[in-house]
């Protein structure tokens, strides 16, 4: 079944065509990756799914409905949650405060009750510590549950910034470069976080990645830019060997 | 140490987090509720004026120190709530009434605080596209309008001729002067401690911290980024009304130079001297703020008479002291505090490297 399709989607920054005409599609349960050289208008593609920038043209479908102009808020209550390229993790807050924002979208209370903190606001954030617990259970965050954020080494944060996403309970999440600045092992270990979001948790997964070990090991499908344009689709292997996609890269 | 065992998801919620608050929050209680009855009146009205200034305070630490907006008008909401209550309390002549109607001090008090929210709703709207330095002056644009409109909206406010509060009683006893309102103050500052903790507790308050530390990430995690720096505007300019209703039977006569931008900007060097980020700051700012002209004051007699005399020697000191802190000492007094509290809880082990600033070189890690 299709999750979320992208059809003709454009956008310009003045007379830059950051994207061009992009048209894919992502089935339920699968693992979709996007890569290009630099500037080909990955993360600009996250962008305008989630609604940061509005796009010029096209449109984009998520489970059946159009969400190209719904407002930026909305799309992690609809169930696209996301993570950053520079991590824009909030710097000043526990762990653990960081992933109940990722909550935020299934807010409940009144600002009222919540003053008062009256019994039915206690009930709602104890339920959301519950998901939260899970997911810091998930990703074995438990050693870092009540450090401040500026404490933590760039590799921990990133899990961390992945652990917000998944308190948002999406069915879609977007994970822009999962790999990038960490070592062998903490990319192995993503690798392994990735297969487990897409089989355990029923997650469906679009991702921007360079690391071409990483994509092969868990995308099914992937789609190459260039210039905002598409160069390719298809499996990580038929991608690999498109004479385009080399020429694109290499040169020539 | 104290070493925590967590056995339970309500130990993060629970505002004591352990034993030792009942008894040092106890003690604190104990020790201001015993203070009135011992010192005497001239010391009881300066603590009344320092819960009034720490409830100010809080008001401007939700929106300066917990959603990361700089205010520089906090004067003009400070300033509606005390025109509020003179004029609600004097009696108001409503158009369909022939007598005047004196509003109680448990309506006038609320209505003071919501005149005030609703005005900081108002400039709260167009803040929605200003950040930093712009927000700081279109904030102080507005106080200096509401400024303008103390003095000129005669009818109601009496201009600079200055307008009369009506002390408040109960029974004979009168509420606004000596020990019933050092009590009534204290309440209210507890009150409003009470509810911004319990704000920073609950889901408004962590968009709050969201918005200030990342709005983009915010955006995507689903906080309504207009919805919470309005609803921020309104209850920060709510509770500075009410600092500013209580503030009015304090001085007994308002008139349009007690709220000045002079008075914005004491409370912004509060909030940033007493520690952004933290409640405890906004009370530690609020002891700065009142003490520091008072030892000014003495200090002044040990001086030779040639510094001692020359004009603005107190704003200079004022100014110097604030650009030490922001220098030396950015997370304030509070921050300090948390350091000693550190050092004799690790004593004698305590390494000075532990709160060394370092470089930051990401973006999410610069200050805000």
């Amino acid at each position: 079944m299709t999750l979320f399709a992208a059809e003709n989607l454009a956008i310009n920054f003045g007379g830059v065509k950051a994207v061009d005409g992009v048209t894919f599609d992502i089935q339920e349960g699968e693992c979709f990756t996007i890569i290009g050289p630099n500037g080909a208008g990955k993360t600009t593609i996250f962008n305008l799914i989630s609604r940061i920038y509005d796009s010029t043209e096209g449109r984009m479908m998520f489970c059946g409905e159009d969400i190209t102009t719904v407002p930026p808020h909305e799309i992690a209550g609809r169930g696209i949650a996301r993570t950053f390229q520079n991590i824009e993790l909030f710097e000043h807050a526990s762990v653990l405060q960081n992933l109940l924002v990722g909550r935020h979208c299934h807010k409940t209370t009144s600002l009222w009750s919540e003053a008062l903190f009256l019994p039915s606001v206690r009930k709602a954030e104890l339920a959301h510590r519950e998901k939260v617990e899970e997911v810091i259970d998930f990703l074995d965050l438990q050693h870092y549950r009540d450090s401040m954020i500026m404490n933590l080494p760039y590799g921990v944060r990133k899990v961390v910034e992945l652990g917000r996403a998944l308190c948002t309970e999406p069915k879609l999440i977007l994970l822009d470069e999962p790999s990038s600045g960490l070592n062998v092992e903490e990319t192995q270990d993503m690798s392994f976080w990735i297969e487990d979001i897409k089989k355990d948790l029923g997650i469906t997964v679009l991702m921007v990645e360079h690391d071409m070990g990483l994509v092969s090991e868990v995308s099914d499908r992937v789609l190459v830019l260039n210039y905002g344009r598409m160069l390719s689709y298809g499996t990580p292997q038929e991608v690999q060997n498109d004479p385009e996609v080399i020429k694109a890269y290499l040169g020539g | 140490m104290r070493f925590l065992f967590k056995t339970d998801y309500d130990q993060d919620i629970r505002l004591a987090k352990h034993s030792g608050y009942y008894w040092s929050y106890g003690a604190l209680l104990v020790l201001i509720t015993a203070v009135p009855f011992v010192l005497d009146s001239y010391y009881v009205g300066q603590l009344t004026q320092l819960y009034i200034m720490a409830i100010a305070g809080v008001g401007l630490m939700l929106l300066s120190g917990y959603t990361g907006l700089v205010s520089l008008g906090h004067a003009a909401f400070f300033g509606i709530g005390a025109y509020t209550e003179a004029v609600l309390t004097a009696g108001v002549t409503l158009p369909f009434m022939s007598e005047p109607v004196v509003f109680p001090f448990v309506l006038s008090f609320p209505l003071a605080a919501i005149f005030a929210a609703i005005a900081g709703v108002i400039i709260g709207v167009p803040a929605l596209r200003l950040m930093g330095i712009y927000l700081a002056m279109a904030t102080f644009a507005f106080a200096i309008v509401v400024e303008e409109i103390f003095s000129r909206w005669e009818s109601v406010t009496n201009g600079y001729t200055g307008l009369l509060v009506e002390s408040l009683y109960i029974g004979d006893m009168e509420l606004t002067d000596g020990r019933p309102f050092y009590f009534l103050s204290l309440g209210m500052l507890i009150m409003v401690i009470l509810f911004s903790l319990n704000l920073l507790r609950s889901p408004t308050g962590r968009a709050m911290m969201a918005v200030r530390d990342s709005e983009i990430s915010a955006q995507s995690m689903g906080v309504n980024l207009a919805k919470v720096k309005t609803t921020a505007f309104g209850i920060s300019a709510g509770i500075t009304g009410l600092a500013g209703a209580l503030f009015a039977h304090k001085l007994g006569f308002l008139s349009p130079e007690s709220f000045t931008v002079l008075q914005s900007l004491e409370l912004l060097v509060l909030v940033i001297v007493g520690g952004l980020g933290s409640l405890h700051g906004a009370i530690f700012g609020a002891m700065f703020v009142l003490a520091l002209p008072q030892a000014l004051a003495i200090m002044k007699d040990y001086l030779p008479l040639y510094i001692a005399e020359q004009p603005g020697l107190e704003p200079l000191i004022f100014g110097m002291i604030l650009v030490f802190f922001i220098i030396f000492e950015p997370l304030g007094i509070y921050g300090r505090w948390l350091k000693v509290k550190l050092y004799f809880q690790m004593f004698p082990l305590y390494k000075k490297a532990t709160f060394k600033r370092q470089k930051s070189y990401m973006k999410s890690e610069r200050l805000r």
